[in-house]
Parts: C-alpha cells; structure tokens; sequence
C-alpha cells in the first residue's frame, strides 16, 4: 500500500469543512497520506492543510482550473495520484466530491466506493460499509481493483483536528487539457448568501414540511433564530415551492446528521428520513399522532404546530 | 436530437423501508413492486420535452432510446417507456449481482459508441444503491463532458446545453457542447425545467412526469425492443465492486411523547442536554 491522497474541496478559495472527515478517513486507513489542494486559492489553502499529519501538501493552482469543472480537475488529480503511485484517492460526498470521484475512478481503472459511512481495515484487506436503499440497508464493499476512489460521508467522519507538526508544501503542474474540456464551460455560481449556519455543518437544524404553507419562513424563522439553527425542509414543502430548494433535507437534498434535528410539521417520509436520521436527538411536532416520523423522534408532541412553536420560542427564551 | 436514456428498475422507491436481509446477508425486497427508478423517469421526461414541442407531445422531433440493464422482467419497465413516447429499447441481459455502476458505464459506452447520440440523460442516482456514478464514468469512457445534478436544461439549437447544476446550497450555471452526459434531479420535471427552440417559451409543462394513455400503451407494442448480451457489449465483464455482505442499520430506540412545550424544552435541556 502505497498511501492515500486526500483531495481537499476547496469553494471561492477557501477550505470546506467536509474536507477533514476526509482527513479523518486517511487517518483510519492508516497508511501515509499526502493531501491535494486543486483550483483557485490552492496555494493558500495548502499553508492551512500543514497540521494534519499528511507527509505532504500538494497544491495545483492554475488560470485554466479557476473554476471547478470536473473535466478539467479530474485528469489533474488522476496525474497526480498515478504520479506518487497512491493506492486509494478519497473525496468527501459533497455534490463537488460526487461529481468529481467517479470520472478519476474511470480514468484511474479503479473501483469506486461511494458515499461510505465505515471504513474496515484487515490487513491488506479492506471492506466500505454504505447506506443504501434509503438508508434502510447498509451495504459492506470490497474492490477488485489496484487502486481505490472512495467518497466519504462527512456526517460519518468526525473532522480532523490539527495534530502539530508541519508537513511539506510543493506545488505541481495541471494536467494537459483533454478534448471534453473544451466542451465546457464554466458560466457563474449563485452562492445562496445566509446569515444561518450551513445544513450540514450545523449543530441544529430546523425542518419544516408541507403543512407551514406561506407561513413557512414566519413559523420557523423565529425557531431557528432562537437555536442558532440552520434551516431544512421536506421535499413536498420545496417542491410546494413553500421553502427554497437548496433547504430540502433527504434522499434527494442534503443529508444531515446535527445534535438536534426538529421536524417541524413532516410525516416522515423515507426518502425525509433517509437525510436525517443520523442526528443525535430528533424532536417531531406533528398533530397527526400516527405520523411516521415518532417512530424514529426522541421526543415527540403531537399538538398543531402553529400553536407549538411560538410556545417554544418563548419557552426557549424563559428556560435560557 | 438524438437521445439515450438509462433505466434502472428497483423496488417500490416509497417501500424501501419494507426491505428485508437474508441470513446470507443479500437483500430481500420480495413483495415491493418493482418500478423505474424516478431519477431515471425524471431523465425520460427530460428527454421527451427536448425532442417535442410542448404544444404538440405526440410529434417526436428527434429519438429517445430507452436502455435499461436487467432481467427478461425489467422489458414491462421498458414497455411502460415507450408506451410514455420513448422511440426505441435496449435491455441488455443481466442481473444485478453481475453488475457494477463501471460495468454499466463500460457497457453504455458500447451502445453510445454504436447509436451515436447527441446526449445521454440518466438520473443522477438510483434509488436502490444510491452510488451517483454511471453517468460521470461514462462521460470520461466516451471523452464528453458531462453535467451532474441539472435542476434545469435549456437547449441552445440543439447543439449545446445550459444546465443549471444543484451544487451543495449553491447552482453552479455550465455549457456543454454536445454530445454529452446529463444526470437529472426531481427539479428537472418542473413546469420550466426544460426549454429548447421547439416549445414556445411561454409553455408551461404539469408539473411532474406524463403517463402513457391505454391507447399509447398498446399501439407501443409494436416499438422495437432490442436484447443485448452484456459479454458482447463489454467483453471483460469483472466488476471492479462487489457487495460482500449486507445489514440492516440498527433500529434508533423508541422515544417519548412530551406532554407540552414545556416538558420538550425541559427534557432538551437537562436530558439530552442539547440546548
């Protein structure tokens, strides 16, 4: 085994979180691991990547890789994970690490182990546990191939501290362009600018479903500014286009695990739960008593929740 | 435009809940009725839209070829496709323990390679393994760019597309040249997901996918159905992943009803001591 080399997601320059779940990874994996800082602001980020432990830092800055497009990042980070001879090329499960680890796989001819939630080490063995069918199964892989793509489930992986110590900082040259490259192009990114905290970073969140209808944001606002929480919704509240759809929690949004998950007026569908139901303390507010969702609620209370939660709001405030 | 769609059959998508582990560590979803995978029904409308003009569905301007990996059984899926205004089907022979989410992309390729499509559409993930990954693989095996979670497309004359893409909280706007690889989100079936030169700009779709009349369902019949086998398509057919064995997550504990507000914020903060 010849290390791991651990892509960092980098968004306007800057380090994401998710990219110490991936660290943490390498970490249980155990075998030396160098980390790769690719597109704008990859120098400077490297200096940031020094304190984890990794024998080196690679950063890949260039005009052509300003950015993200995974024709133009993937043929950089296969270069240089064929370059050192790494065994096993980890990203986090974000849409950026999603998009991007199945065509290094491709290019690599290696097996790909998506969105895992465990990693087994056994020797030279290794098993990748992941959720699958909803979250309702959970699935042990093995790869045939010399070289590993994995994607890692940052709700999974606990961030990595800095452990001290300084590792090398060098940078290298992109990858030649390759033809379907050229066929695209990069036009804008609309950044949804938020006072909250992220959904997946943060330590609370509050989801509201179908029934808050126009009231949406004037029920649950005041809720979540109380907690500090980030706000989520159901897929039928987004859909009902009753909340943004970059706050849908689930199966096919965001998925989320924080100390405490409210679902705020949600049956609790599978493909809700499959988003969430890793959060530590879940509280379900529901008039409806054979909601799904208490199933899996820590707390529930089945009362009508325009009437539940402006009295928690201000319960909040006279418990503080 | 020329377009193939990939399909995945899998069990009954809101039943998932319902699946069951055998003692050999397999899943066992006996009993859920099988169903498209809904990405890949989003990916069918998709396509449908951009080779029609809004006002007149029946009128194809262009060719949908639906392929899909499975089974004799997953052809009644296929059916079901053509009888909602696909052209063409492939089902190519296989089973799901035969199969990885590279050998399907390696065996597409094959098929992309032959039929020459100006875009492949799949739903960016399927519901039962969830892997997100057929779709990027094959766009780097035919060397065409791709675009992964379009919330919407709109064709630029049918030779490039926009695709707004859900990036994580954020959409990240592309162009891409055709041919190409889109994988779609539930977003791509709303009223205004999809515009191209064909439908007028001031259209407005039902929101969701259309179901075939009984009339299109049997005048389908007679479509072309054609049976492929994977080792001809891919003639090193080794998963590179395979499933050693598979488990149930563990039951989260039954909790409590509160009574009022109160005992909730009291139970949160001196029980689970999380506000």
């Amino acid at each position: 085994m010849a290390g791991t080399l651990v892509v960092a997601e980098l968004f306007e320059g800057k380090i994401r979180k998710p990219t110490f779940s991936a660290i943490t990874f390498a970490k249980q994996v155990g075998s030396p691991f160098a980390i790769l800082a690719i597109g704008a602001g990859a120098g400077a980020s490297a200096k940031d990547l020094v304190g984890f432990g990794a024998q080196k830092v690679i950063a890949v800055e260039d005009a052509a890789l300003q950015h993200y497009v995974c024709e133009a990042f993937a043929p950089t980070v296969a270069k240089v994970a064929r370059g050192a001879g790494y065994d096993t090329v980890v990203v986090t499960a974000s849409a950026f690490g999603k998009d991007l680890a199945p065509r290094v796989a491709a290019k690599l001819a290696a097996g790909y182990a998506p969105d895992i939630d465990r990693v087994k080490v056994d020797g030279a063995k290794r098993m990748y546990r992941r959720p699958t069918y909803a979250g309702n199964a959970l699935g042990w892989i093995e790869i045939a191939t010399p070289i590993h793509v994995v994607s890692v489930r940052q709700t999974e992986f606990p961030p990595a501290e800095p452990t001290g110590g300084a590792s090398s900082v060098e940078s290298a040259t992109r990858a030649p362009d390759e033809p379907a490259a050229s066929r695209v192009e990069f036009m804008k990114l609309d950044a949804t600018k938020s006072e909250r905290p992220d959904l997946s970073e943060a330590r609370v969140v509050v989801s509201g479903g179908r029934s808050l209808k126009e009231q949406f944001n004037q029920v649950l606002e005041p809720l979540a500014d109380a907690l500090g929480a980030a706000m989520g919704a159901s897929r039928a509240a987004c859909d009902a286009g009753y909340a943004a759809p970059e706050l849908q929690v689930g199966q096919t949004g965001r998925t989320v695990a924080p100390q405490l998950y409210f679902a705020v007026g949600i049956s609790g569908a599978i493909q809700h739960i499959a988003g969430m139901k890793g959060s530590k303390v879940i509280v379900a507010i529901n008039k409806d008593p054979d909601a799904p969702i208490f199933q899996i609620a820590d707390y529930g209370l089945v009362q009508d929740l325009f009437v539940a939660v402006p009295q928690l709001v201000t319960e909040l405030k006279a418990q503080a | 435009m020329k377009i193939l769609v990939a399909i995945k059959r899998v069990a009954d998508p809101e039943n998932l809940n319902k699946i069951k582990v055998t003692a050999q560590g397999k899943i066992d979803a006996a009993g859920l009725e099988p169903k498209p995978s809904p990405y890949d029904e989003y990916a069918l409308e998709a396509a449908l839209r951009l080779t029609e003009n809004g006002a007149n569905t029946k009128q194809r301007l262009g060719e949908v070829v639906v392929v899909t990996f499975g089974p004799k059984e997953a052809e009644q899926t296929l059916r079901a496709m053509l009888g909602t205004g696909a052209d063409r089907a492939i089902r190519v022979d296989a089973t799901d323990d035969a199969l990885d989410g590279d050998l399907v992309a390696r065996g597409l390729k094959t098929i992309a390679d032959k039929e020459k499509p100006d875009l492949v559409l799949l739903g960016y993930q399927q519901a039962e393994d969830e892997s997100n990954e057929v779709g990027q693989m094959l766009a780097e095996y035919l060397g065409w760019p791709q675009a992964t979670f379009a919330g919407s497309i709109e064709s630029e004359d049918d030779k490039a597309l926009v695709v707004d893409r859900e990036v994580d909280g954020a959409t990240a706007q592309v162009r891409v040249k055709l041919p190409a690889v889109v994988t779609v989100l539930d977003k791509i079936v709303y009223p205004k997901g999809v515009r191209s030169k064909h439908t007028a700009p001031t259209h407005t779709y039902p929101d969701g996918v259309r179901f075939a009349a009984l009339m299109a369902i049997m005048a389908a019949k007679k479509k072309q159905l054609a049976e492929m086998k994977l080792v001809d398509l891919v003639p090193d057919a080794a998963p590179k992943v395979r499933y050693g064995s598979v488990e149930l997550p563990p039951k989260r504990a039954a909790g409590v009803k509160v009574k009022d507000v109160k005992e909730l914020v009291t139970r949160l903060k001196t029980e689970a001591k999380v506000v």
